[in-house]
């Protein structure tokens, strides 16, 4: 397949492996996180790991968007739900995510609730034009990503003057999160997490560019090379860091060049920044509050905000007490390390963040990995480089 | 007969417009749909004769028998509808112990309001796919629920069927060393299927798979009786599957990425999803454990079939207790290949 074949030649892979292992120096250990569920995914479907050295680890980020998503703001979707005039447009793996008392869409839909799973935000625009007599709820979630095509139909909307749509915003902010990851006071509390360097996000990147990162890369001292979500790139971007970390540099690279710039999408930018402002404090499932993470729409746009026209608040809920997702989403802690994994906790009943979406570092263990638990002699194991 | 007669015995009511309360009634409207449509187009002595139930002289050997609900939506897709693929799953369904099939039945759920044009499409399709793969459809069954209660037309078929002598396949009798093998690409009708789905309108020339594979089956059994087992991968797609046959026959199941056929529009529509190809619906694939020494052979025999021409070894058994699916990445890593956990989601991003 054209663009993507050449990002998953075995050839390439053994070439850049044999040069990683080169260039890591077995005296030191080399902890990377990839903040993407993108990039955790890639890592876990394709065994990058099975080709890194012993003393190079992939520490697994918050970066995927379904699992941050705190379970206060789902019980406010559930809520949404269950008003009989609203239809709830939602992305498919939104569906499964449990609330308060292990509810989900899917199950509310299963009891009757109007929950549509949509493909992209122009369905729910398109699902309130035909049907004027429903209030149609758009549970907007995601990074940077997806949060241009949530402003484009936010925009769309009010220029139809539609009076049955409205966003239930939920997108938040990946700079602000890998800030959070290494100075907040839990982490501190968690103990050191010891990571050395930064796969960036790929797609987010795109919008926003490499540039966000900079002042990061010089306050934490810590590289930073945005990485694709190919199993190549996630290689590439890894001999990246690994050169940057032995030259003593703590840099933004961007590996990604066929796609992300310095600047981002300018375009993408400035419909966000039309539509969206900063909230001052957002909730992150796993991470608690995060300051200056979060987006909110505008007043200009409140006709088409969920939450005003809903009155939803929302409370405090908590996770699982056991459930160590808040360490591992930072990287404290692995999958296996928690009670929970592939106890009571697994895809088919995940009760951790980190267990739902198959971007999540759990269920990607879980689906992935498993047998590396079981089987796998320990030097070629994921935990032989903890 | 003439107009004027017909209507002193039957007819009286028409049959055209939408699948009416009075069709499933077991009244008159009933027997006309019966005749207008299924005895009609399904046409064959056992279901002519007007019974209840088709009785038949049983051949000798053991008797297989499988049932399968047919529920798709649309009901109408590139390579096929819910008639063919009701013939189809049963017919491979029986296959699947190496037998021949025999008879099918056929039973109907119909929803109020259906529009009876479509309903014919639907039994013309069958009574095609029937007589194609020479499996008749010998007794049946019309039930109509209310608007709203059905999603248009449910089929439930029914196939019975006979295995040669000296054959014995099933799921448990993989062992560690065994070779599998598949008869072609793998996804075609889930992405099929996925195409023309509301919301869903992507460019793809990909049409489904669903075929009826008991010549198949027919033509390996013959050349090589000790098949150990033989699976469709239908619904949860090849990863399920083999995760069955590994649980059942508790080996572990080693797979080669590089070596299962897919085709370029299977694996872009996937990737432009975030759907993995392993969990995708399959209608015309079979998936066949060996031992090593009738590998070559049987791989022989499949690619010499018109259903077999891209198949291929895919991977082997292995001594695990814990019933593992793993596989060697194309690109040289290792992964499990697990359970399919729900319903395969699309990714957000």
């Amino acid at each position: 397949m054209k663009y993507v074949d050449e990002f998953r030649a075995g050839d390439l892979a053994q070439g850049l492996a044999a040069a990683i292992a080169r260039e890591a120096d077995p005296s030191h250990t080399y902890n990377v996180m990839e903040f993407c569920g993108g990039h955790t995914h890639a890592i876990f479907r394709y065994g990058v790991q099975d080709l890194m050295p012993a003393n190079l680890r992939f520490v697994h980020g918050p970066g995927c968007p379904v699992c941050v998503l705190p379970i206060g703001r789902v019980d406010n979707a559930l809520e949404l739900a269950g008003d009989p005039r609203v239809t709830l447009c939602t992305y498919g793996d939104m569906m499964r995510v449990p609330a308060t008392g292990r509810r989900s869409l899917l199950k509310a839909k299963a009891e009757g609730a109007d929950v549509r799973m949509i493909y992209s935000t122009q369905d729910a625009l398109r699902i309130a034009v035909e049907n004027p007599d429903r209030e149609v709820v758009l549970f907007a979630i995601g990074f940077e990503t997806t949060t241009p095509p949530t402003a484009v139909v936010l925009k769309q909307a009010a220029a139809a003057g539609l009076k049955n749509f409205s966003v239930f915003c939920n997108h938040v902010l990946t700079p602000a999160a890998i800030t959070h990851i290494l100075e907040s006071p839990e982490v501190r509390e968690i103990g050191t997490v010891a990571i050395d360097g930064f796969l960036g996000p790929s797609h987010v990147s795109s919008v926003i560019g490499s540039q966000p990162y900079e002042f990061f890369a010089q306050e934490y001292q810590r590289p930073v090379v945005i990485a694709g979500f190919e199993p190549l790139d996630v290689m590439q971007a890894t001999l990246m860091i690994i050169r940057q970390l032995n030259d003593g540099r703590h840099e933004v690279e961007n590996q990604y060049a066929r796609v992300v710039t310095r600047e981002g999408n300018r375009k993408a930018q400035a419909l966000v920044a039309e539509v969206f402002e900063l909230r001052s404090s957002f909730e992150w499932r796993g991470l608690g509050l995060v300051p200056y993470s979060a987006l909110r729409i505008r007043p200009q746009f409140a006709a088409f905000d969920a939450e005003l026209r809903f009155g939803v608040e929302t409370k405090p809920a908590r996770d699982a007490k056991s459930c160590e997702c808040p360490s591992i989403l930072r990287g404290a802690k692995k999958p296996t390390d928690c009670k929970l994994f592939g106890t009571v906790c697994a895809p088919e009943s995940p009760i951790g963040s980190c267990m739902v979406s198959s971007e999540g570092a759990c269920a990607a263990y879980w689906t992935y990995g498993r047998f590396r638990q079981q089987t796998r002699p320990a030097a070629r194991s994921t935990e032989a480089a903890a | 007969m003439t107009a004027h007669d017909a209507r002193f015995v039957g007819g009286a009511i028409p049959l055209s417009g939408s699948v009416d309360m009075m069709h499933g009634s077991g009244g008159r409207a009933t027997a006309e749909l019966v005749q207008a449509l299924f005895v009609r187009h399904f046409d064959n002595p056992m279901l002519r004769a007007g019974n209840d139930q088709a009785a038949f002289q049983p051949p000798a050997g053991r008797l297989v028998i499988s049932t399968d609900g047919h529920v798709v939506s649309p009901i109408f897709f590139p390579g096929g509808d819910i008639g063919s693929l009701a013939v189809h799953g049963t017919i491979n369904d029986v296959a699947m112990a190496g037998a021949r099939p025999l008879y099918l039945s056929a039973a109907f759920i119909l929803e109020q309001g259906f529009p009876l044009a479509d309903l014919e499409r639907i039994v013309v399709s069958m009574a095609a796919a029937s007589r194609l793969a020479g499996v008749p459809i010998v007794t049946g069954d019309t039930k109509v629920v209310e608007r709203g209660k059905g999603d248009g037309v449910f089929i439930t078929t029914t196939g019975v069927g006979v295995v040669p002598e000296g054959v014995d396949v099933s799921g448990d009798k993989a062992r560690p060393g065994d070779v599998i093998l598949l008869n072609g690409s793998i996804g075609d009708h889930g992405v099929a299927i996925l195409s023309k789905r509301e919301n869903l309108a992507f460019e793809t020339e990909i049409v489904s798979d669903s075929a009826a594979l008991h010549g198949l089956v027919a033509d390996m059994v013959a050349a090589v009786p000790g098949i150990r087992v033989l699976r469709d991968p239908t619904r949860g797609g090849l990863a399920s599957t083999l995760n069955e046959i590994a649980q059942q026959s508790r080996v572990g199941l080693r797979l080669d990425e590089a070596a299962i056929p897919m085709k370029a529009d299977v694996r872009a529509a996937c990737e432009l999803l975030g759907l993995d190809p392993l969990y995708i619906a399959n209608e015309g694939k079979l998936i066949a454990i060996c031992a090593p020494a009738d590998a070559d052979r049987l791989l022989a025999v499949m690619r010499a079939h018109p259903l077999g021409q891209e198949a291929a070894k895919i991977g082997e058994a292995v001594a695990d207790d814990l019933a593992f699916v793993q596989m060697r990445t194309a690109f040289g890593g290792e992964r499990n290949v697990d359970w399919l956990a729900g319903e395969q989601l699309p990714r957000i991003c």
